[in-house]
């Protein structure tokens, strides 16, 4: 069974600043993986060059077996890979149901839409009560619910959060991380970048760990969880 | 004071005019933070492109017949222009720091303007045919048949607009788009072409305003985009730059001063040598000046806080 997502030897630079070099890790149907990594690593940078964000210098992507390095991201995300960015970026002056239907951008089935639609309120019933309200206007975890709601309009293949945690009650957390298993439970494939890393690796089958622009230690989510190195440098251990 | 009501209908006149022209200020702004200072030039180019099918088409044709036609040529060269200058123009530096594309924004005004002064025939002013019928009275207030071209067109256009944005798929992208470009590409919308968009939107705003401004004056210059322009900038910024409502608000704001300015001014006690129509710009930039003061956002603009 090939990988959904390959990725082998990327590089990307802002400018003359490299702050991915030279990275691999592949992602198999129906798996979690999780990038963990302190501030800085080069986690965001990496997903936003696999969603077409940003060209990399070097290195290539394959989703499905194609080639999508150098590939726009509008074109990408219809392909079946969604990007749900760090800091929720949701259409705060539109509404929530707006902003559902703006991840559903390139279909044009308005009936799988509606269902789409209804799913996500099922999944999230906050956003159905309140989806006429201007997107800005929710709270931060509801923001995120939105956030993660919006990129599986696009129906994807591999759902990519980056920090979905950010910022959430453990409750608000406990409430994202459960969605994302229920998510992987129907077949979804996803890439998870989060500092909370102990949340990450306990849900995950595999995880990386990024150190300045490297994966420096890879292993399944239950390995790494029990990792000392790991442990110390994340989990807040001594 | 008898004037009022022709004052202020000539203010509207005005302002409808601004408002057509700011409009495309405000999108192009919205969209990418671009000052286009060759949208003046777009305007003028507008107003010759529909001279030059008239002039094509001889005076024996009907003005009802020409004038359709003028407004498909005035329309296609603006919009060529414009399109032309986003695509070689400003993308080539949509990732330079800001300062690059405001001068080459100047650069292509100047250029535009050397352009269409280069063209054979009389380089003062050309004169542009005139819609026969009117005047017409209202009241106490004269007015032409232009003066009706301006208003009409100023409402059927931001009704379009108004309708375009909200209700289309390609509206509900340039809101997006506008917003936030790089989550609204991770939602599959072609930024660049929403963007092409924008421009061609603002071009047809601003030949519509070109063609009335010859109609209403009977001449048009090659020059005739500066002053205009930077009134109708100033009102996009009046109404708050990036709001399309606050564009033709702006407009009408501006148009209203100007005119009242020069007509008023002179009767308040100690003012009269600063009434006259010289001074009616100057006016209309205190009015920008005291506006922004209170209101830093524009009468309609939104506070940017929700852009990360
Ligand atoms: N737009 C940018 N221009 C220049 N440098 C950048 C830019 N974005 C990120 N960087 C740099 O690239 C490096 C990696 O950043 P990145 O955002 O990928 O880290 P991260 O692992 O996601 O960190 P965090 O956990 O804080 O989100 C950092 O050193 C950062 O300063
Ligand atoms: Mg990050």
């Amino acid at each position: 069974m090939t990988a959904l997502l390959e990725v082998e030897d990327l590089r990307v630079a802002y400018g003359k600043i490299e702050a991915v070099k030279g990275i691999s890790f592949s992602i198999e149907q129906g798996q979690i993986v999780t990038l963990i990594g302190t501030n800085g690593a080069g986690k965001s940078t990496t997903l936003r060059t696999i969603s077409g964000l940003l060209k990399p210098a070097g290195g290539t992507v394959r989703f499905n077996g194609e080639r999508i390095d150098g590939t726009a991201a509008n074109k990408i995300v219809g392909m079946g890979l969604a990007h749900s960015p760090e800091g929720r970026r949701i259409f705060a002056r539109m509404s929530i149901e707006e902003n559902l239907q703006l991840g559903a951008f390139l279909r044009r089935d308005p009936a799988g839409i509606q269902a789409d639609m209804d799913r996500a309120y099922t999944l999230f019933p906050i956003l159905g009560e309140r989806r006429k309200q201007a997107a800005g206007t929710l709270s931060g975890g509801e923001q995120q619910m939105l956030a993660m709601g919006r990129a599986l309009m696009s129906q994807p293949k591999l759902l990519m959060l980056d920090e979905p945690s950010m910022g959430l009650s453990p409750i608000m957390m406990q409430k994202i991380m459960s969605t994302i298993v229920e998510l992987r439970d129907q077949g979804m494939t996803i890439l998870l970048v989060e500092q909370n890393a102990q949340a990450a690796l306990s849900l995950a089958d595999r995880g990386h760990v990024m150190e300045i622009g490297k994966i420096s230690l890879s292993g399944t989510g239950a390995d790494l969880l029990h990792d000392e190195s790991v442990r110390k440098a994340y989990l807040g251990e001594d | 004071m008898h004037e009022l009501p022709q004052n202020l209908a000539n203010g509207l006149f005005l302002g409808a005019m601004y408002g057509l022209i700011a409009v495309g200020y405000t999108m192009v702004y919205g969209i990418i933070q671009l000052i286009n200072f060759a949208h003046g030039e777009i305007f003028m180019t507008g107003a010759f492109g529909a001279l030059a099918v008239y002039s094509k088409l001889g005076a024996n044709v009907s003005i009802w017949l020409a004038l359709p036609l003028m407004i498909v040529g005035g329309v296609a060269t603006a919009t060529l222009v414009a399109v032309l200058a986003e695509r070689f123009a400003y993308r080539p530096l949509r990732n330079a720091p800001r300062l690059a594309p405001l001068i080459t924004a100047i650069g292509l005004s100047i250029f535009l303007q050397q352009l269409v002064w280069g063209f054979p025939g009389n380089k003062s002013a050309r004169v542009f045919p005139q819609l026969p019928g009117g005047p017409f009275h209202l009241g106490s207030v004269v007015f032409q048949s232009a003066d009706i071209f301006v208003v009409v067109a100023a409402v059927l256009s931001t009704l379009f607009l108004a309708y375009f944005v909200r209700s289309t798929r390609t509206g509900r992208a340039m809101q997006a788009t506008a917003q936030d470009p790089d989550t609204a590409k991770l939602m599959g919308i072609d930024t660049d072409k929403v963007i092409v968009i924008a421009f061609a939107i603002g071009a047809v705003f601003a030949a519509i305003a070109g063609i009335s401004s010859g109609l209403r004056y009977g001449q048009i210059e090659y020059n005739m985009g500066f002053l205009n322009g930077l009134f109708a900038f100033t009102a996009a910024v009046l109404g708050g730059i990036g709001n399309i409502y606050g564009a033709m608000l702006g407009g009408l704001v501006l148009g209203l001063a100007q005119t009242l300015s020069a007509a008023y001014i002179q009767y308040i006690p100690g003012m009269s040598q600063f009434g006259s129509q010289d001074w009616s710009g100057v006016w209309a930039f205190v009015i920008l000046i005291l506006v922004l003061m209170f209101r830093p956002q524009g009468l309609l603009g939104e506070r940017v806080a929700d852009r990360a």
